[in-house]
């Protein structure tokens, strides 16, 4: 249904969207790694302070098959339906889109009727997406000013070329693959945009072949895994410049771009680096017309006894940080990073992007250190700071410790035993764990969160 | 261009400024412009195509039914109108696909195609019509029976006139509303002043159809 006003959770520009009111809720996909007997599901986490149901799973929405590896998604509308060349102010935020990465299928789930009780109202089956795109693993889902978009990490028989392909915001039909000409590009993992430069970037991590069987260490070897990012032309569909870190930066994942849309620049997660196993954050930029990247952080690995380690790392005596996720403060000012491998979450000023300033730290989980949350402070906890979500005002930050299943049986071997945490961020840098927020949820292992009205990564902008 | 009647120029500069007024039919980019460039110059340079593109779109409508008056007799024509005005207004309620086209670099080109597409899909120059055509009609009536109609008339001159007048009204609320927004109010109201106008819309094409019907 239209509405007669615009969705009270659109905001023309990222600074008025810092003014939103707090969440209630948070979604937040749960992978059932008990084996496949049991679905996956999405879970609704009640994020109200003053609610006696505060920092608990309230809801649970069990998916209608098994195997789906949900992993992450995201609304079918937000504040890109106010750009001025495609307005649509009058659709409802209500919808999330919810692929499983390894069955290639996409829910569409309703959360209006009851916030709390998410409903399926459409399943696309792998075979509809494979016919309507030759894409499978959809990945990452963004609301755009023109529809929904998802990049997809390969083709359809597991190999590439992985893309982005459109599904329509109302009928919630798969449009088709998006590119005219891709150019070089071959390997797909994550997008974002500039709205104001009607400029894509995306970026590389390997194809569902390369990494559904977890790391291959011989890929790695090689520099194999992706190194790369791609500016695309958002009008035109086509490919612009490639901009290599070089084959040593591995696994090039998460873009952060500004959300000021006349700032041209953003930051990209490495997870790690061939020659010390350090991981980097990425700064792209845009000058006279031309795209470029620079390394702007660097974090050391930490040597590690290696009876403590996985057979993996064993070798390299030391922990490597493994950025896995990034997020950015509305405001541009804070860039969040996880160390999955150290069980680090940091915390840099980027007001100068190009040169950040570290502003707080956070230990919990990790390979070696199994740091224990102040509700627990004896339970050792595995896994590492993970999926990453801020709340709009930059005041609440939430993560939580599963990666990929494949992954995760790598480096936590032991199996991660899951969790969700709150972090408390304070105005002027600095920040701290919330003691009355742990959601430990054991085998069923939680990935990306999404806030209800809106988060932090989930809209984007066409107005300053 | 004495064969609008006296109502009919105020009644064109009003559909002007009720054009004028949709934050998706113009003004909105244009304040989307000065933001990207920083500069009100922006806004005002935006305003040009934008203009210009309604005006095109409204034009080339009037500029097609001249042209079909000299094949078709008036009465016709105003069925052909309004038969096209009720179609358009229902699709629209039905089909809910939004207007998409363009990004927000773009130049004068870009920006007149892109309001002159806006203008054309939201069928803007159909809504003129029937207010030209009942001018022609009325202007008709005490001189016979032959088929008068603008083209034989006046030339084209009452179609450009009713493209200026109108035009005048869509860009005087067009720049009044973008730098309003621009210098003064900021665009924090569109979340409240936004009204869903393409219900509103549809109605008012379905509405001018019947009216072109029966008058």
């Amino acid at each position: 249904m239209s509405l007669w006003r615009p969705d009270p959770t659109f905001y023309p520009s990222p600074k008025m969207a810092m003014a939103a009111p707090p969440e209630k809720l948070a979604y937040v996909a749960m992978l059932n790694a008990n084996g496949h007997k049991r679905p996956d599901a999405l879970g609704v986490v009640d994020v109200d302070p003053a609610s006696t149901g505060y920092g608990r799973l309230v809801g649970q929405l069990d998916m209608p098959n098994t195997g789906d590896e949900l992993h992450h998604f995201g609304w079918n509308a937000c504040s890109a339906s106010l750009c001025p060349y495609a307005p649509h102010p009058h659709i409802e935020r209500r919808y999330l889109i919810v692929p499983g990465i390894n069955s290639s299928r996409i829910h569409i789930v309703d959360t209006k009727p009851d916030p709390k009780k998410p409903q399926i109202v459409k399943v696309i089956e792998p075979e509809t997406l494979a016919a309507r795109t030759g894409y499978a693993s959809p990945h990452t889902i963004h609301c755009g000013p023109e529809g929904i978009y998802s990049s997809a990490l390969g083709a359809t028989n597991g190999d590439g070329p992985g893309g982005i392909f459109v599904i329509d915001h109302d009928s919630f039909d798969i449009l088709g693959k998006w590119e005219l000409d891709r150019g070089p590009q071959y390997l797909a993992y994550d997008f974002g945009w500039h709205l104001g430069f009607d400029t894509v970037i995306t970026s590389e991590w390997g194809t569902p072949n390369m990494v559904k069987h977890g790391i291959n260490p011989e890929i790695l070897l090689k520099g194999g895994y992706g190194h790369k990012l791609h500016v695309w032309d958002l009008r035109k569909r086509r490919h612009l410049q490639e901009l290599d870190l070089g084959a040593e930066y591995q696994m090039a994942l998460e873009l952060r771009p500004a959300h000021d849309p006349t700032r041209a620049y953003g930051f990209l997660g490495v997870v790690v680096s061939l020659k010390d196993l350090s991981a980097s954050i990425w700064l792209w930029h845009r000058d006279d017309g031309k795209w470029s990247v620079k390394k702007v952080i660097e974090i050391p690995a930490e040597p590690a006894d290696p009876e403590k380690l996985p057979p993996l790392l064993q070798g390299f005596k030391a922990v490597p940080p493994l950025i896995t996720d990034i997020n950015l403060s509305l405001d541009d000012r804070f860039l969040y990073i996880s160390c999955w491998g150290t069980g680090e979450f940091l915390q840099y000023d980027v007001s100068d992007p190009f040169h950040p300033k570290k502003t707080g730290s956070i230990h919990l989980g990790g390979i070696v250190r199994h740091a224990a949350h102040p509700r627990a402070p004896k339970t050792e906890l595995n896994g590492g700071p993970q999926m990453v979500e801020l709340s709009r005002d930059g005041k609440r930050i939430y993560f939580t410790n599963s990666l990929y299943s494949p992954w995760d049986a790598q480096f936590y071997p032991e199996g991660v035993r899951s969790w969700m945490v709150k972090v408390d961020a304070k105005p002027e840098g600095g920040m701290e764990l919330d003691p009355k927020f742990f959601l430990e949820s054991g085998d069923l292992r939680l990935h990306q969160v999404r806030l209800e009205g809106g988060d932090t990564s989930s809209d984007s902008y066409c107005y300053s | 261009m004495t064969s609008i009647m006296s109502w009919g120029w105020p009644a064109l500069f009003l559909l002007g400024a009720y054009h004028g007024i949709n934050p998706g039919m113009g003004w909105l980019f244009a304040v989307a412009r000065g933001m990207q460039e920083h500069a009100t110059k922006a806004v005002a340079r935006a305003l040009v195509p934008i203009t210009l593109g309604h005006a095109l779109s409204i034009g080339l409508v009037l500029a097609l039914a001249g042209l079909i008056q000299i094949v078709l007799p008036l009465g016709y024509v105003q069925m052909v109108v309004a038969g096209a005005l009720i179609s358009l207004g229902i699709l629209r309620i039905l089909r809910r696909r939004h207007f998409a086209w363009g990004g927000m670099q773009v130049g004068f080109r870009d920006l007149t195609l892109w309001s002159f597409l806006m203008a054309s899909a939201h069928g803007a120059g159909l809504m003129v019509l029937p207010i030209v055509l009942h001018a022609a009609s009325t202007s008709a009536m005490p001189m016979g029976h032959e088929h008068m109609h603008m083209a034989a008339s006046n030339g084209p001159w009452t179609g450009i006139a009713a493209t200026l007048v109108h035009t005048l009204g869509y860009l005087s609320v067009t720049a009044l509303v973008a730098l309003l927004v621009y210098r003064k109010f900021g665009l924090a109201l569109l979340r409240k002043a936004w009204f869903n106008l393409d219900l509103v819309w549809a109605a008012a094409l379905i509405v001018t159809g019947c009216v072109a019907l029966v008058a």
